[in-house]
């Protein structure tokens, strides 16, 4: 690890490369080739400065070290040439990293004009992709975790490589940050207005995702991946039937929907999660935390949706994400009733 | 000697007899509860940050444990539920909230009046050559608003929890059913101890510095007190009023931050960061006033660059209200914003580049003693200079869009407020614990002791800059396998910095009762709190002492050389 910490570094600042270094992971887009070379070159120079500071520290501690305590010092209080240097020469350096550094920042707001469109969303605690006008649209799934076999939501979605592609990223609840390491971008997910950025992955491969902005109890297990497809694999892609957008004109899109956009916070085997279970729930007189008590009911359930705050289950926190008519319309909203109503109703009734 | 007081004060030191100290002034509980004496208060103060410390150091070992293996297990066994699903999920929340309790203890309660409010208090009236702050019950009604506000947010985070982390954001923080509303009341309690504190410290230094004691003979460390005060007074009201409109928004629902009431979330962000920036340095240039008196005095060397280091501190102040935005790269502001706000990042760089380089000059032909304190005092140095190196990455924007919250991050301000602040706090706690105590504690187990918390401390925080180059989110109670040995490296450090930490506070404790008698002077420093008795009498000084030189005149300084004064 050490001789990596001397060595390696230096020969992945140099040359751009697809396995990663001890500091770096893989480079997988245009912009971490770009953003690495500025990386290794702040750490060089900081090392430099520090190796230079370190040493005459502890030459200094060891050379003036007291012998006597009638020891003589230097009466010297200031220098100003040396004062100037040590001034003006950071200020240089730092003007270059500023430049250098604002350069590549910049160019990511503005995308090339043949960029993929994706519509990102990100809610508590998983991402959707959408696919515009590709008739596609990635939603999470449930995977088991390997090791102690919880379930959580994660999404798979697919880039075609050396193309550029461009991320409107929006959130529904509270903010989220959608993180690729290998490409070295992210870029917060606001509840309310759109942020975003664009990316040339060209180095097909799988990549992980976070959500690297604080959203709460899941967090760190808002997670997912990117896969840069080849040529021949994007148009299979395309083809697939993978990642297919929801349609409504399906028996089973409530179900769909459930499972896009409910599943983390609410089971439908009656077991306890972060927001009460779908199960039975239909026709239940549900106690609230204001003492008073709701029939859950068409009405209900379409207000819990578009102002979830409005009216709080007793014994559960507040916080659920807001689906306006953008992310459900009103179909969708009549598909989920349908499939929450299909679940059972209340049987004590 | 230096001053015509100093000489005079050392003649009346050496007399036999040792006139009543502050300690022993008067007794009894209540006599400290009601005290107006500014070391008493420091001395309070002294204890209740170490308090906060202690618990907010032990919260951190508690999620250290936890993340030592990158799938939940430790914090398991704390929580209870029907299945394993939900038993994770609770485990989840309650990771959340330890590591909130921990950041929000560490900068309200600890980090932002740890030396200006403990030392400061205590050497700030002695330094200046008077017998008090400015205004002695204000300065009591501060300690006590202090407590108010710490009981508030302990009675929050026990009774309800807190889970949004310290920095509050919105809008999760106006939805989530956690205590945020009394949690927050106590930061804003919190905050008036801090203004008024720095209110009293700026008219002392105004009014109350001792005849010939101009500006340019004033000590750095109240030079560096006086940059914090006036951030302080400016920077805390708008915390305040963030904290107020978050209340009122939780409270009576008026849309303000949350998008579904028609608010804006990021513009909480810029009201947060714009006092929690300049509060980054209310917790750092402190620091940086230790560090100058502590080279400076054992070395038994004149500071090299008085006015550079004096001028630095109030260019820091002022710039570092127009940096907030580079908490803001990646939030969608925009692009216009971010590279202004980069380019003002880099200029708050040089003169704290300026500082460190006069610390090293300091040294050069100095007479150095190697003394716990002055230990902690080049650890300073070896850590600062990490963290200020760090923060240059983050300034770069493009580099910035890759290290933004992650563990990068993380390292880089647990350098600079743990290696930097909590560095300096213990080596000002060695210097001046002679002068606070009037008693000796073991250099030995000084020594030992700061080794210890020199390797822990590097050994928990350096791995995490590379887990957070490999792109490891903070904030995170899982990881995924790959970050699992920086990890466990860090967790290895943590406890290992405990160690040492536990090992400073006892032999402390210890030197109260069974310490050797320190002396007015144990260092030879030239300052006027070296020129009375320790611990000092009640009203600090016999008479009014006069100040005709600057408080580095060491007499170890060859003053037949000629290579001096450019």
């Amino acid at each position: 690890m050490m001789r990596e910490f001397l060595t390696g570094g230096l020969v992945h600042g140099l040359l751009g490369q697809a396995q990663g270094s001890l500091w770096m992971p893989p480079e997988a887009s245009t912009f971490a080739n770009d953003m690495d070379p500025l990386f290794y070159f702040v750490l060089y120079l900081s090392t430099f400065f520090f190796v230079l500071l370190m040493g005459a520290t502890v030459w200094f501690t060891l050379k003036y070290r007291e012998r006597s305590p009638d020891q003589k010092t230097s009466p010297v209080k200031h220098n100003g040439r040396l004062e100037f240097l040590w001034s003006a020469i950071p200020t240089v350096l730092l003007v270059v990293i500023f430049a250098w550094g604002q350069k590549g920042f910049v160019a990511l707001s503005t995308a090339p004009s043949d960029a993929l469109d994706l519509r990102v969303t990100g809610q508590k605690w998983n991402w959707t992709i959408d696919y515009p006008g590709l008739n596609k649209s990635c939603s999470p799934t449930s995977v088991a975790d390997p090791v102690t076999g919880i379930e959580r939501m994660e999404t798979d979605f697919f880039v075609p490589a050396n193309r550029p592609v461009k991320l409107t990223i929006g959130a529904t609840d509270v903010l989220h940050s959608f993180y690729i390491p290998a490409f070295r971008l992210k870029r917060d997910a606001v509840p309310g207005r759109y942020t975003g950025y664009w990316f040339n992955a060209n180095e097909p491969g799988v990549y992980d995702m976070y959500c690297a902005e604080y959203c709460g109890q899941q967090h760190s297990e808002m997670r997912g991946r990117v896969h840069v497809l080849t040529d021949m694999e994007w148009r299979a892609f395309l083809k697939s039937g993978r990642c297919p957008a929801l349609d409504p004109d399906a028996d089973d899109y409530g179900e769909k929907l459930y499972q896009a956009n409910c599943k983390t916070c609410h089971s439908i085997d009656g077991s306890r999660l972060t927001g009460p279970s779908f199960k039975g729930i239909w026709g239940k007189s549900e106690k609230m935390a204001d003492g008073s008590s709701v029939t859950v009911d068409d009405n209900y359930i379409r207000e819990s949706l578009r102002n979830p705050n409005a009216k709080i289950v007793e014994g559960y926190a507040p916080g659920m994400s807001v689906f306006d008519s953008g992310k459900l319309d009103d179909r969708a909203v009549n598909a989920l009733i349908d499939y929450i109503k299909s679940l059972g109703g209340d049987d004590t009734k | 000697m230096a001053t015509t007081t100093v000489e005079g004060a050392l003649t009346g030191a050496s007399h036999d007899h040792e006139e009543t100290s502050y300690i022993h002034a008067s007794k009894g509980l209540k006599n400290w509860l009601y005290t107006i004496d500014h070391k008493r208060i420091g001395m309070m103060y002294l204890g209740s940050v170490w308090m906060f410390f202690f618990i907010a150091g032990i919260l951190a070992l508690l999620f250290r444990i936890e993340l030592l293996t990158p799938n939940l297990d430790f914090l398991l066994n704390f929580v209870s539920g029907e299945n394993a699903a939900q038993i994770h999920t609770k485990a989840l929340d309650l990771y959340n909230k330890i590591f909130t309790l921990h950041g929000g203890l560490m900068v309200f309660a600890f980090i932002v009046p740890s030396i200006p409010a403990s030392l400061g208090n205590f050497f700030l009236p002695l330094m200046l050559g008077a017998k008090d702050v400015a205004f002695p019950k204000l300065n009591l009604a501060s300690y006590y608003l202090y407590w108010i506000g710490g009981s508030v947010l302990i009675y929050a985070i026990i009774y309800g929890g807190l889970d949004t982390g310290w920095t509050f954001y919105t809008p999760y923080s106006t939805t989530t059913g956690t205590a945020v509303t009394t949690a927050t009341a106590g930061v804003f309690i919190m905050g008036f101890s801090s203004i008024l504190t720095g209110l009293n410290f700026i008219v002392t230094i105004h009014k109350m510095r001792a005849p010939g004691m101009t500006w340019n003979r004033m000590p750095l460390f109240i030079w560096a007190i006086y940059a914090t005060s006036v951030i302080q007074i400016l920077a805390t009201p708008v915390l305040a009023i963030t904290l107020l409109l978050l209340i009122m928004e939780r409270t009576l629902g008026i849309g303000i931050f949350d998008p579904t009431m028609g608010g804006d979330p990021v513009l909480f962000q810029h009201f947060f960061w714009f006092y929690s920036h300049p509060a980054v340095y209310i917790m750092i240039l402190p620091a940086f006033g230790v560090i100058s008196e502590i080279i400076s005095v054992h070395s038994k060397k004149h500071i090299f660059g008085y006015k550079a280091i004096a001028f630095s501190s109030v260019a820091i102040a002022i710039i570092s209200f127009l940096v907030w935005g580079h908490h803001l790269f990646v939030s969608g502001q925009s692009d216009f914003a971010a590279v202004l706000f980069s380019f003002l990042t880099f200029a708050v760089a040089v003169p704290t580049a300026i500082k460190v380089f006069s610390w090293v000059a300091t040294l050069y032909k100095g007479s150095i003693s190697l003394n716990t304190a002055m230990i902690y005092g080049l650890m300073f140095i070896f850590t600062f200079t990490i963290g200020g190196l760090t923060g240059v990455f983050l300034g770069a924007l493009a580099i910035d869009i890759h290290l933004h919250d992650t563990y990068f991050v993380v390292a880089h301000f647990h350098y600079v407020m743990m290696g930097g602040t909590v560095i300096a706090f213990l080596g000002a706690i060695h210097h001046w614990w002679p002068k606070m105590t009037g008693r000796m504690y073991n250099e030995t187990w000084g020594r030992i002791a700061s080794v210890i918390v020199f390797i822990g401390f590097n050994l928990t925080f350096f791995p995490q800059f590379i887990a957070g180059t490999q792109g490891m989110p903070r904030r995170y109670a899982t990881y995924v396998d790959q970050f699992t040995i920086y990890h466990e490296l860090s967790t290895i450090g943590s406890l290992t910095l405990g160690v040492g930490l536990l090992i400073v506070l006892i032999y402390l404790l210890a030197s109260m009762k069974s310490g050797k008698k320190a002396g007015p002077n144990p260092w030879g420093g030239a300052s006027l709190e070296w020129s009375i008795q320790s611990p000092p009498i009640e009203h600090n000084f016999h008479q009014t002492p006069h100040v005709d030189t600057d408080p580095y005149n060491f007499p170890n300084i060859d003053r037949t050389a000629t290579s001096g004064h450019h």
